[in-house]
């Protein structure tokens, strides 16, 4: 069992916060490449 | 072979594409085992289990500051040697550093509220990396209100040029000034002052890990990027015929 005795929220709020602004700009990034890369295959195909 | 063979989109693409599953790869192991491994590290004996926010706070805020210097880097290559890859890949760069920016000044406020007191002080390096971050909002908006991507590789390249500096200041605020709340550099190779070896490791394997988790995303953004540039290319030729 992990020990975080008084401090538990401080480090949960901390790790929270931080995966959260992590996880959001990975999934921005997959996101906005996945389509660039759809949008132009898209257009190519169309010749 | 020279490096400026990367400044071609074609050989670009190929050789991101070859690296980027290891990178990926690099990021996930390294970032989850320093993490997981920070977490469980023994509680410190004046800062009890705070301490283990140092390993999001200190690659974060190493990672802003550097990712920075990469843009300026980048900027000056574009406005020396006008090559469309750099600009791309310092506008990639741009809102992966205004993350790390923000975890910093988050877990930071998050930690010294218990540990100084209060959640935010007009410190010297607290103060030049908040500016740091309103920087990132502000080169990220330049991009996006210039509608010549020439044009706003310039003017985001000078402003990344006025930034560099306070992304320095907020390095070496702590020795400039020598006053404020923040304490100096967490991995000191001082005496006396070196991080117990149970924090100093898994430190090391979070930087490692954010270092990478930086690469990986900067190769996908720049990828998307050039993408978006050659869509942009192929609609105006089209609408010239």
């Amino acid at each position: 069992m992990i020990e975080l005795g008084k401090y538990a929220g401080t480090v949960a709020a901390a790790y929270g916060a931080s995966v959260l602004l992590l996880a959001g700009v990975i999934l921005q990034t997959i996101r906005a490449n996945a389509r660039a890369r759809r949008e132009l295959e898209e257009h190519e195909n169309r010749g | 072979m020279s490096i400026w063979e990367y400044a071609n989109p074609v050989k670009f693409m190929r050789t991101s594409g070859a690296v980027l599953p290891w990178a990926v790869a690099g990021a996930a192991i390294c970032t989850v085992a320093g993490l997981v491994w920070g977490f469980l590290t023994p509680l410190d004996y004046k800062q009890g289990a705070t301490v283990k926010i140092i390993f999001l706070h200190v690659p974060a805020a190493l990672m802003a500051i550097n990712i920075w210097l990469m843009m300026l880097v980048t900027s000056l290559i574009w406005l020396i040697r006008r090559h469309h890859v750099s600009a791309l890949a310092a506008k990639a760069a741009a809102p992966v550093g205004a993350v790390m920016t923000l975890i910093a000044l988050i877990t930071g406020a998050i930690w010294g509220q218990p540990m100084w007191g209060t959640w935010w002080e007009w410190d010297p390096r607290l103060t030049s990396f908040l500016i740091l971050f309103l920087f990132y909002l502000g080169y990220m908006a330049l991009w996006e209100a210039v509608e010549n991507p020439d044009s706003a590789a310039d003017l985001t390249s000078v402003l990344c040029l006025v930034g560099s500096v306070f992304a320095l200041l907020s390095r070496y605020a702590v020795n400039f000034w020598n006053q404020g709340l923040h304490q100096g550099a967490s991995l000191s190779l001082a005496p006396g002052e070196r991080m117990a070896a149970v924090y100093r490791y898994p430190l090391y394997l979070t930087m490692a890990g954010f270092f990478l988790l930086f690469v990986a995303l900067l190769l996908i953004r720049t990828r998307t990027e050039i993408r978006r540039r050659r869509l942009a290319a192929l609609l105006a030729r089209e609408m010239r015929k």
